[in-house]
């Protein structure tokens, strides 16, 4: 209890001291985090609404791997990307390994199935609603997914947050692949696993802490977004 | 804005559509010329708007053939529309939903918002072109979607029950509008439910029951004397 409350005392002064060390570790973080959402949401959005307007066979298979995808654990994905990137593997003359370049590759392949997953869902729940009119207008199947993406544009903000809900909060992958090199690859759910079992807990507590609070602020601000616009645009 | 070649006449030959072994649409053959107002009306599960979808290329027939006098362009906007019993309107301004009809119909950027502020105008939204489309109410949507129809100038337009979920105000405003989109030139195939309805708009009424075609004939001859058992029984159950 007593280490408890000291390592929280600690925590706060090193938050509210705005600890240059740990600066660099939560602008890393970010830096690798919303980069990979950035390019998922590039690639996820567009598959996931393609899928969802289009009749091809196969088809069914295809959603349900996708949805399974989901879960990927990212230690896999690390292990894999690993492999492909290490010195002997396919892309290893990139010289890519235990870079933030890596740790951006891990993360964006764990998440594209769940945009892609998600937003097929919620676009096609909208194609049904939307078909007839749109295929009177004479709209095309891909006009009409572009379409669709943008109506449910609110829904798709959670969608978005979602995948960087999980990017930020793995480290299975990011270690493997970054190697958690101080100063270079190190992020913060990879320094709070190290700190923790160096029994640094002051430096790990106080980066929870912000870990916490920027997910809760992203959440909530989109939260807000999306109650605003949907009172606005019904 | 006609082309010289006229999609209409359409023609249906043996139209038959068939869900499994249940015939919604049972061997309908019809000739719907351009000019007078054709309204079909029956009963629930009459087939009437599955006919209207298979008029308008929603659905397919499972046998039988429908035809256009003349093809529908490849470019440029379809030349035949569809009012729906609830309107579909994306999560835009009232004229961005008819700028967007524009679009898909490849109306070039320019001539859009002219031509959408124009359509809202003739139905009396002009003042709430840049409201939100989907917090209008129910009768302003239906309106909106009879603009955006409207905005394209077709030669057919097809509605689907178009006043069920409206009070009298609102049917009154949406009557109104597609007797002026009549007289500008629009061929009006309207299926209603509801015979006031029938005898406002219609000059030309197609009954449907159970899937048949059972009777056509002009407007006032229709409701004076049905020449179909079907038809008489039809309007002896209508509610004062």
């Amino acid at each position: 209890m007593n280490s408890l409350s000291q390592a929280a005392f600690e925590a706060a002064q090193l938050v509210g001291g705005g600890d240059p060390k740990l600066l660099q570790i939560v602008v890393l973080s970010l830096r690798v985090s919303l980069t990979a959402v950035l390019i998922a949401s590039v690639i996820g959005l567009p598959f996931g609404a393609a899928i969802a307007v289009s009749r091809f066979p196969g088809r069914r298979s295809l959603i349900v791997v996708l949805n399974a995808l989901m879960g990927l654990p990212p230690v896999v994905v690390g292990l894999v990307v690993y492999l492909l990137l290490s010195r002997a593997g396919p892309l290893g003359s990139a010289g890519l390994l235990f870079t933030p370049s890596a740790m951006i590759i891990a993360q964006t392949i764990l998440i594209v199935p769940i945009v892609a997953a998600l937003s097929r869902q919620v676009v096609e729940d909208a194609w049904q609603e939307y078909r007839e009119q749109l295929r009177s207008l004479g709209e095309s199947r891909f006009g009409a997914a572009a379409t669709l993406l943008w109506d449910v544009r609110f829904s798709l903000v959670t969608i978005i947050l979602a995948g960087f809900g999980r990017a930020a909060a793995e480290v299975g992958a990011v270690i493997i692949v970054g190697g958690n090199i101080d100063g270079v690859t190190r992020v913060m759910t990879t320094a709070i696993a190290l700190e923790t079992s160096k029994g640094d807990l002051p430096l790990a507590l106080g980066l929870g802490i912000i870990l916490l609070t920027i997910v809760l602020a992203l959440n909530a601000a989109a939260y807000i977004v999306k109650e605003k616009t949907q009172q606005r645009y019904g | 804005m006609r082309s010289p070649s006229s999609l209409l006449p359409l023609e249906l030959d043996r139209v038959v559509f068939a869900v499994g072994e249940r015939r919604i649409i049972d061997r309908v053959s019809l000739l719907l010329e351009p000019g007078p107002r054709t309204v079909i009306v029956g009963s629930n599960g009459a087939g009437k708007s599955v006919l209207l979808r298979l008029c308008h290329g929603l659905l397919v027939p499972t046998s039988g053939t429908i035809r256009w006098a003349s093809l529908e362009p490849a470019h440029g906007p379809r030349r035949q529309a569809m009012v729906f019993q609830r309107p579909v309107l994306l999560r835009r301004t009232a004229v961005a939903n008819v700028a967007y009809a524009l679009a898909v119909g490849g109306v070039p950027r320019a001539l859009r918002m002219p031509r959408a502020l124009d359509a809202l105008r003739r139905v009396g939204l002009e003042h709430l072109a840049h409201r939100h489309a989907r917090v209008l109410s129910g009768g302003e949507q239906q309106r909106l979607a009879l603009a955006r129809a409207w905005a394209l100038s077709p030669e057919v337009l097809f509605l689907d029950e178009p006043t069920a979920s409206l009070d009298p105000g609102a049917t009154q405003e949406i009557e109104k509008a597609i007797s002026a989109m009549h007289a500008s030139g629009t061929k009006i195939v309207l299926v209603t439910h509801n015979l006031g309805q029938a005898r406002r708009l219609g000059d030309e009424i197609l009954f449907m029951s159970r899937g048949r075609l059972a009777e056509r004939a002009a407007a006032d001859r229709f409701f004076k004397q049905p020449a179909s058992r079907e038809a008489e029984q039809f309007l002896e159950g209508e509610l004062p």
